[in-house]
């Protein structure tokens, strides 16, 4: 865990009483909506469907158990119970007063959380591996630099107006379950052929409108340049990015209409002029910001204890630990992915009471610590194994033990049309018809591996071009209508999805994913062929004519 | 629109000349870049300071031969949406070491003053009188800082590192 100490503290506190200053001008009229619309945004406070809606930081992803407790208190103090986790390590409240948001974000402050930036065209919430720090053949714990990162970014003076949104994620294993490639910046840490830290920058990738995979821009750049390197980026993106046209906006847009080498060559110029600044890191700063993140005092423990060996028995309890335990880096423990996909329920919501639960839980198997992936899912990073069956059964009765972590019931959902003012369709009762379809374990085991992806617009909050599967909600001629994409991917190999058809329906997608998951089952090779496999091997046209034969 | 210099709120001796506006005999002025880089050396060999108005999508760099000489740069903020400006302030000030009147000039609202400040604005052109009389009330509302800008403050950084040190030499 990464303690703030009275630093950072300061901070958070001045930011409430400027926002609460702020909430009030609003309030009494003397800050017109134009104006006080960036700064809510800023704050986490967007203006949707039906009410406010915050969206509270989770930087790269780490919660204390006194944290989570705080959000559920939000819940239910300030909303009707019950949070939404994001695909950006945040989670949202969509209920929320406007007059009650100061006090929100000053009892959020109390524990050390806050809302800022997590919207706006600013830097927003650095995002990294949720199994950071314990996941095994990691380079180092990627939450060192994330949380450099974060206070580098944070209130930037220069950079808190830029042409767009702009979002940087880290990863630090050859897994990457940061999804770096579809950010603005993606960093992967690295060791040069002298073991020195440092990281491969990539560039311009994003999803919405025009979706793209990021671009390597150096091989490598060393730890104590990460921040000259990132703010030549920046104001290199500052000064050249559009502002003509909010959709040619992002980072992305700007590399790719100048070109990855010439945009580089730019960032390279810039970046010599800063290089030995102010912005150089000594490693004692990195060492002071290394010795405030603290790990649990494990124990030498077995590698397989005998309450497991017992558990095993029990078909259910084995098919969640197959599920939802991976492999941790120090022996005898594991890594839990708590599933917040419950058939039939919205993707990624909790309500107040699992929180305050879940809370209970880490403070009792997993050392007070929780994690926030970008699947919607949390997962406790510490548990020793002899615990799990324990654990399994109170998570059980929490409903918080579905054993679908990855597999086709695992969806990623926006708020579409149920939540959000700019959808064109909805999302979430898809997410739950599709759940309600795959519901057997069997099957979906059966089918393995296979993440389908839904957004209500073209924004891509659901990150629809990297599902597996992805479906794209878009409006004609006053009726909801569906693109279908497959082959999309988020992780190191990551890759954007092809439509395999004309749009469909509402009442037909269940149908057409249950058409493609067929055919796949039919086409694939072996039984461990994945479906992404089998989607790289035969392209789009044999789904296509699965799924339009018939329609 | 108040002028705010050095804290308070404070006359303005800059008259500003538009691309086509006779020449004043003495007094200080404020012309916009096209005029200025035209007429650079006549306009610095007359009675009175100048200062120019430099809009945010030109080169700042192209005005580093007259830095010496110049009394304000004006930069501009279009809307407040648009932060183009304060990247040509670092730059005026951390890479061109200008030391003259920085100056924030268009939609200049009091949500930006610490922004600004930090970056190395010295005057603000202020769009509402309220938001000037509150200036020094709200150029004060944070007092960490997390990077570092030329500004000179102490990051916190840094701030963390002396509270070491100091913790270690055992008072
Ligand atoms: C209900 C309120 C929401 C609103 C109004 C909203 C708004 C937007 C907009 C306008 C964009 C497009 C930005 C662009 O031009 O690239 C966007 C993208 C995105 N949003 Fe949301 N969103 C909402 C909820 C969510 C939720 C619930 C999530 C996570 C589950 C999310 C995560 C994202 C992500 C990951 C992107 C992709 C942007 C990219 O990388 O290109 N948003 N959102
Ligand atoms: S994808 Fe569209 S509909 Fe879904 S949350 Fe984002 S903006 Fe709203």
């Amino acid at each position: 865990m990464y303690a703030y100490d009275e630093i950072d503290r300061t901070l958070v506190n001045e930011r409430v009483s400027e926002f609460r200053d702020q909430v009030k001008r609003r309030l009494s009229g003397e800050l017109t909506e134009d104006e006080f619309k960036i700064l809510r945004l800023q704050n986490g406070v967007y203006l949707q469907l039906h009410a406010y809606m915050f969206r509270v930081a989770i930087p790269y992803g780490t919660l204390a158990t006194n944290q989570l407790r705080a959000l559920a208190h939000v819940a239910r103090k300030y909303d009707r119970g019950y949070g939404h986790f994001t695909t950006r390590q945040n989670i949202q409240f969509n209920w929320i007063k406007l007059a009650e948001l100061p006090d929100a974000l000053e009892d959020l402050a109390k524990v050390g959380i806050h809302a800022m930036q997590t919207s706006g065209n600013n830097m927003r919430n650095v995002t990294s591996d949720q199994w950071a720090g314990v996941a095994p053949g990691e380079i180092e714990d990627p939450r060192i630099w994330s949380e450099l990162i974060r206070q580098h970014t944070t209130l930037h003076p220069e950079f808190s107006f830029l042409p767009r949104k702009f979002k940087i994620a880290i990863t630090a294993s050859d897994h990457d379950r940061a999804a770096i490639k579809i950010h603005d910046i993606g960093l992967r840490l690295i060791k040069n052929e002298k073991g020195e830290t440092g990281f491969e920058v990539l560039v311009g990738g994003g999803l919405g409108r025009t979706p793209f995979i990021a671009k390597t821009i150096k091989h490598f750049v060393h730890g104590r340049d990460i921040l000259s390197y990132i703010e030549a980026i920046l104001r290199v993106y500052n000064q050249y990015g559009r502002r003509d046209n909010i959709y040619k906006a992002r980072i992305k847009i700007l590399v790719h209409e100048l070109g990855i080498e010439k945009f580089s060559r730019e960032v390279e110029e810039e970046w010599q002029h800063i290089r030995n600044s102010s912005l150089h890191i000594d490693d004692e700063v990195i060492e002071d910001i290394r010795s405030r993140f603290t790990y649990p005092p494990y124990e030498k423990l077995p590698h397989m204890p005998d309450e497991l060996r017992q558990a095993a028995a029990d078909p259910d309890f084995e098919a969640w630990r197959k599920n939802s335990v991976a492999s941790h880096k120090n022996q005898g423990y594991a890594i839990v992915t708590i599933s917040l996909k419950p058939i039939g329920a919205p993707p990624g919501d909790a309500t107040a009471e699992q929180m305050d639960a879940l809370a209970d839980l880490a403070d009792k198997y997993s050392f007070g610590e929780i994690r926030v992936g970008h699947e919607q899912n949390l997962a406790l990073p510490h548990v020793a194994k002899r615990d799990l069956p324990a654990l399994w059964k109170a998570l059980d009765k929490l409903g918080l033990a579905t054993p679908n972590v990855n597999l086709i019931t695992d969806i990623i959902a926006c708020p579409g049309l149920d939540y959000c003012s700019l959808a064109n369709a909805r999302s979430i009762p898809i997410a739950q018809e599709l759940t309600r379809r795959f519901a057997n374990h069997e099957l979906a085991n059966l089918i393995g591996r296979l993440h389908i992806n839904i957004s209500g617009c073209i924004n891509a909050c659901g990150h629809h071009h990297v599902g597996h599967i992805g479906i794209l909600g878009v409006e004609k001629n006053g009726e909801e209508v569906y693109q279908i994409t497959i082959g999309g991917r988020a992780d190191e190999n990551a890759a954007l999805g092809n439509l395999i058809g004309p749009g469909v329906k509402f009442d037909e997608v269940a149908d057409v994913v249950e058409d493609i998951v067929e055919a796949y089952l039919a086409l694939r090779e072996r039984p461990d062929e994945l479906f992404m496999d089998t989607v790289k091997r035969l392209g789009v046209e044999p789904f296509k004519e699965r799924v339009y034969a018939t329609r | 629109m108040p002028l705010v210099n050095g804290g308070k709120i404070a006359d303005d001796s800059f008259v500003k000349l538009a691309v086509d506006t006779p020449l004043p005999e003495g007094g200080d002025i404020l012309v916009p870049a096209e005029r200025f880089i035209g007429e650079a050396d006549a306009l610095l060999e007359r009675a009175g300071k100048v200062g120019v108005i430099w809009p945010n999508n030109r080169d700042i760099a192209e005005l580093v031969p007259y830095l010496g000489k110049i009394a304000v740069v004006a930069l501009v903020f279009p809307t407040f949406r648009d932060g183009r400006a304060y990247s040509q302030a670092r730059l005026l000030r951390e890479r061109y070491n200008y030391r003259g009147e920085l100056r924030a000039t268009g939609q200049v609202l009091r949500d930006q003053f610490v922004f600004m400040l930090r970056a190395g604005f010295d005057s603000f052109d202020v769009k509402k009188q309220a938001d000037a009389e509150a200036f020094m009330q709200t150029a004060k509302r944070y007092s960490v800082f997390y990077q570092p800008t030329g500004d000179g403050r102490i990051t916190a950084l840094h701030r963390r590192m002396q509270l070491r040190h100091s913790e270690g030499v055992g008072t």
